[in-house]
């Protein structure tokens, strides 16, 4: 078996009386698409957060291409960022900077790599996301939601990662164009070679993206299979997050 | 609170408030340590501080210039009056230029500036806070207290002393406007008098005090900015609180320097 990527053992974290998580396990091998599912508070981004080491877990370990990474500061912890993409539920651009600028951040800022050259980086990873370069001088704001989203996933990329975090790519956006990110993601993912991981409770995005799906339900992962498993997963919980049924063993959020 | 429904313990409610305070001033130092140890060390990032120049700076002008001419002119009225009850009015212009270069040109300028730079720059953190951007600098491997506090810690010390500088010129420029226009003083005379009494130390009080409420300034724009809660209320109370603790910071750290000062006859 290949070395997964990125591992989570028993990753635990609370927030006061707030038992978030309880021991999660996973991990995805190099070149894999993971879905994470979960409903609204499940936990879903604390997780994407400790594995992305924004936030240290109480207990447990992250291990990043074999290496123990858990409490890793400084330059360790950078080495590792520099081969992570991250896409967050709102984009996250940054609004004092241009379209351009916000896509080549970490070439302007932690490589130092000339203005011209990044732009030029910028404008072909702008491309890549079906972006033209009339935009790259736009500021966020000036730009609709759905290229807001496809910026964010060229900051993502532009690095050539060898792992991307998805936190909820498809949300606030319209079903045809939560599509036509889904395929982007797709074909980005697959041109990069990269692992990834993405959660999500949108499930028409989670069947086309994943080759992998595990749920997190209370601070676990309770189930985990090949995506066209997940109708015959033999799980209820994760029969009823699948058909969106308010009744089952899941109590709504409400 | 107690679950009898009896009254809760007044000493309890004293002690948790008391523990909270020490805990958010000894989370506050450490924030300043962290802060200053970036500003000080290398790498900087000279468009950052360049960019948070202009903004605290330069465009704080026009208010720290109509406050130091409306002040200025206030003082020296009050002083006439003041000095008039005992037929010591020709002292207006001394008194004017020694209160407006130790004291007001400098506490102006910092409480103009809590108002306007501290609320926000806490605004401005706490917006990228909620949406992530803080988040998303991080993974970008920027690190938040290089790329965004430190250049405001920065920026607000190099031209809060500046503008103070414009401040005291323009504040005595208020006194001798008064003096000249509306208590018939001779320009000359006034002009001559403000700069016999005018001393370099009386200058340089001023100036070291505004290094001082630079750092108060924007330390506490990051600081409640970057703990800022979700939400337009989150960052709202955010810039609330940043442009209130700044403004009585700096009015503390004004007292104390101010007594440092004379113990040391400067």
């Amino acid at each position: 078996m290949t070395q997964p990527i990125l591992e989570l053992k028993d990753v635990e974290k609370s927030f006061g009386s707030n038992h978030v998580l309880r021991g999660v396990n996973i991990d995805v091998a190099p070149g894999n698409s993971l879905v994470v599912l979960g409903g609204s508070g499940s936990g879903k981004s604390v997780m994407l957060k400790n594995a992305l080491g924004l936030m240290s877990p109480d207990s447990g370990r992250i291990l990043f291409d074999g290496e123990d990474v858990t409490h890793d500061q400084g330059k360790e912890r950078e080495a590792m960022r520099a081969r992570i993409g991250m896409l967050f539920q709102s984009g996250a651009l940054f609004d004092s900077l241009t379209v351009w600028e916000n896509v080549a951040f970490r070439l302007l800022n932690a490589e130092k790599m000339k203005r011209a050259e990044a732009k030029d980086r910028a404008i072909a990873t702008l491309k890549k996301v079906r972006l033209g370069a009339s935009v790259a001088d736009l500021r966020p704001a000036e730009i609709s939601g759905g290229m807001q989203k496809r910026v964010a996933l060229a900051r993502a990329i532009i690095t050539e990662p060898d792992l991307i975090f998805f936190d909820e790519p498809t949300t606030g956006l319209d079903p045809i164009t939560a599509d036509a990110i889904n395929d982007l993601i797709i074909e980005q993912v697959k041109a990069l070679g990269a692992a990834s991981i993405s959660i999500t409770h949108d499930m028409a995005s989670a069947r086309k993206i994943a080759d992998e799906i595990a749920m997190l339900y209370e601070g676990e992962i309770i189930w985990r299979g090949p995506a066209d498993q997940i109708d015959n997963s033999g799980n209820d919980h994760v029969d009823q997050f699948v058909h969106g049924r308010a009744d089952g063993p899941i109590q709504p959020a409400l | 609170m107690s679950k009898s429904g009896a009254l809760p313990n007044p000493l309890a409610w004293i002690g948790r408030g008391a523990i909270a305070l020490f805990a958010e001033i000894g989370r506050l130092i450490i924030y300043s340590g962290q802060v200053m140890f970036s500003a000080l060390t290398p790498p900087w990032n000279l468009t950052q501080i360049g960019k948070q120049m202009v903004a605290i700076g330069f465009f704080s002008l026009p208010v720290v210039g109509l406050s130091a001419v409306f002040i200025g002119a206030a003082l020296a009225l009050n002083i006439y009056t003041g000095g008039n009850r005992f037929g010591a009015e020709q002292f207006v212009p001394n008194i004017v230029v020694l209160g407006i270069t130790r004291e007001l040109g400098a506490t102006i300028t910092g409480l103009m500036l809590a108002g306007r730079v501290t609320a926000g720059i806490a605004a401005e953190i706490g917006a990228m806070k909620v949406t992530e951007q803080i988040d998303a600098l991080k993974t970008l491997s920027a690190n938040p207290f290089r790329y965004l506090y430190a250049p405001r810690f920065l920026a607000a010390c190099i031209t809060l002393p500046m503008l103070v500088l414009v401040a005291d010129i323009i504040g005595v420029m208020g006194g001798w406007l008064v003096s000249v226009y509306g208590l018939d003083f001779d320009s000359t005379t006034y002009i001559r008098n403000t700069m016999d009494f005018l001393t370099m130390e009386d200058v340089a009080v001023g100036l070291i005090k505004a290094v001082v409420f630079g750092a108060v300034i924007a330390i506490m724009g990051c600081y409640q900015g970057s703990k800022s809660s979700a939400g337009a209320t989150g960052v709202g109370r955010a810039a609330t609180l940043s442009m209130v603790g700044a403004a009585v910071l700096v009015l503390a750290a004004n007292y104390i320097m101010s007594t440092l000062f004379v113990n040391i006859g400067l």
